[in-house]
């Protein structure tokens, strides 16, 4: 066993593999966080009518289906499809776009009701005190720090645990477009079981020290206050 | 005094904010839409396509690029053949394959739509429609292995040695006397193997997928998950015998029927028709053609996973026509 994980370790390929995960993953955090963060504000402070149609949309989009996502961004990337002329269906591009549409709404909507369980008299307050918006805003976030955090790491998780649509607009092209949990269907698939159960480990593994960071981060911030 | 002020200056930017974000889902959302209908007049693209900044190396359309893409078959790639075969092709021809390995049945409607430049395939009946209605410019006999059907080592239907329609003729029979003895697994996913099998079926004169049978189930999934979910249950399917020997550590399924010549698990490479597709890569399919059909490949298919399984995977073909394989 202790020689098969061995060799698993010095394959260049799941190193490869690894960092492709890391990379799609993180760009689409980091993509879906720049739209979450600044959306699910809006949404938390701002009134006009059909807010909660769009809080319930965005609320629905935390339960889309990746294989479904991957459908929808498979049919518009292949070479039929309209987008076709832009050649990024089998590409890590294609892969960062679907899980962009699966993270950014459970960015949003965390961010919405992480924001608007804050004491809605503190908005006014720092506004009556003589702050700008955007000075508002900023300290609203580092008020709501925490579960903002918590937006990021669920965010994130959804994606790099997400199989279905990195499968379908991704297609699995070694060397190009496999990751981690696409690898683990191929070696299920092949009936090379331990492997794909030791490509899992991995997987957890890192999601393991991202969140332990992340939860540093978070719960450091957590004693000060 | 400044409340209201205060929330103009707020809706203002926040309003253009959230519009232009639910504008970005709304599009989103709608270039879904037009997808829906694939095969919509493929005439209508012979239009050349326009110049996107996106394209690789600056081209307009995939015609002469440097990019390949093969629609296959799960077998190729669950035996581990295409890891070994694809990097070899690639440095011999300089082009970048991007592989989606899918059913025969997913991979030529691949072609049908234009979103694969090379298809390399099993399902004779449905390449020969797909060449007769113009879809697919040239064909080519690769190599070929062959279906096997397989079985818990008890053999509780007694197949073992009959000739392949007995034998399912045998299974039916014995499944509808008592369906705890008889468990038929079919992928019933437009596959080559799932083709193979339903011709089968019709052969015997049995119809277990539309009488909805007790003692069969359909798996919907791929070749080696079909095989561990059969020998999970102690039941019966048949296989290519590549996918079967890659798995073989891992299942409790002997070989009970095999070497009927009706069996045979025949491969083509098809090139996409750049006729009804402008935007396919035709130099570069035709290039993947020549190189599987090549000697020195050829003698590698046949020299691939002797070391590992003792007998080989796939058995070259190139030389050979349809007819000497049995097929019309």
């Amino acid at each position: 066993m202790l020689s098969f994980i061995q060799s698993l370790m010095n394959d260049p390929e799941v190193w490869d593999v690894t960092l492709l995960s890391l990379k799609v993953s993180g760009i689409a955090t980091l993509i879906s966080v720049l739209i979450g963060l600044p959306f699910g504000t809006f949404l938390a402070l701002s009134k006009f009518s059909g807010r909660s149609v769009v809080l319930t949309i965005v609320n629905t989009g935390m339960a889309l289906p990746p294989v479904v996502v991957g459908l929808a961004v498979a049919m518009t990337l292949w070479r039929s499809g309209p987008l076709g002329d832009f050649n990024l269906i089998y590409t890590p591009a294609a892969i960062v776009i679907a899980q962009t549409i699966i993270a950014a709404p459970v960015v949003t909507g965390l961010t919405a009701a992480a924001l608007q369980q804050l004491d809605t008299r503190l908005q006014l307050q720092l506004l009556g005190l003589g702050a700008s918006i955007p000075q508002m805003i900023l300290s609203l976030w580092w008020q709501a720090r925490l579960p903002l955090l918590a937006a990021l790491m669920a965010g994130f998780g959804s994606v790099i645990s997400e199989v279905g649509a990195s499968m379908m607009v991704g297609g699995n092209i070694q060397g190009q477009t496999r990751v981690l949990t696409t690898a683990i269907v191929l070696e299920t698939n092949r009936g090379e079981f331990e492997r794909a159960m030791l490509l899992g480990a991995l997987l957890l593994m890192i999601t393991l020290l991202i969140n332990y960071a992340l939860t540093k981060i978070q719960q450091g911030g957590a004693r000060q206050r | 005094m400044t409340i209201n002020t205060r929330n103009l200056v707020w809706n203002k930017p926040g309003f253009w904010l959230g519009f232009s974000l639910t504008l970005i889902l709304a599009v989103a959302l709608a270039a879904c839409a037009p997808a829906a209908t694939p095969t919509a007049a493929p005439a209508a693209t012979t239009a050349p396509a326009a110049a996107s900044a996106a394209a690789p190396s600056g081209q307009s359309n995939n015609a002469g690029s440097n990019n390949l893409i093969l629609a296959t078959t799960t077998s190729t790639q669950d035996s581990g053949l295409l890891d070994v075969l694809i990097p070899m092709f690639e440095k011999s021809s300089g082009l970048t394959v991007k592989t989606v390995a899918v059913g025969s049945g997913a991979a030529i409607t691949m072609g049908q739509q234009g979103n694969a430049d090379v298809l390399l395939v099993h399902s004779p009946a449905a390449e020969k429609q797909f060449m007769t209605d113009g879809w697919g410019k040239d064909r080519a006999l690769i190599m070929h292995n062959d279906f096997i059907i397989v079985g818990p080592t008890a053999d509780p239907a007694k197949i073992k040695g009959l000739a392949v329609v007995d034998a399912f003729k045998v299974l039916a029979a014995t499944g509808a006397a008592d369906a705890t003895k008889v468990q038929f697994f079919g992928r019933n996913d437009k596959s080559g193997t799932s083709v193979m099998e339903l011709s089968l079926w019709k052969k015997a004169a049995v119809d277990p997928v539309g009488a909805k049978a007790a003692w069969y189930a359909s798996t919907g999934q791929g070749m080696g998950q079909t095989l561990t979910l059969t020998s999970q249950k102690a039941g019966y399917t048949i296989t290519d015998r590549a996918t079967y020997l890659a798995n073989k550590d891992k299942l409790q399924l002997d070989i009970l029927v095999q070497g009927d010549k009706s069996l045979l698990n025949v491969y083509h490479v098809i090139t996409v028709n750049s006729d009804k597709w402008p935007k396919v890569n035709y130099t570069g399919a035709m290039t993947f053609l020549k190189y599987m059909t090549d000697p020195t490949t050829q003698d590698f298919l046949s020299k691939f996973g002797v070391d590992k399984y003792g007998q080989p995977l796939f058995f070259p073909d190139s030389t050979k026509t349809d007819a000497d394989l049995g097929l019309n």
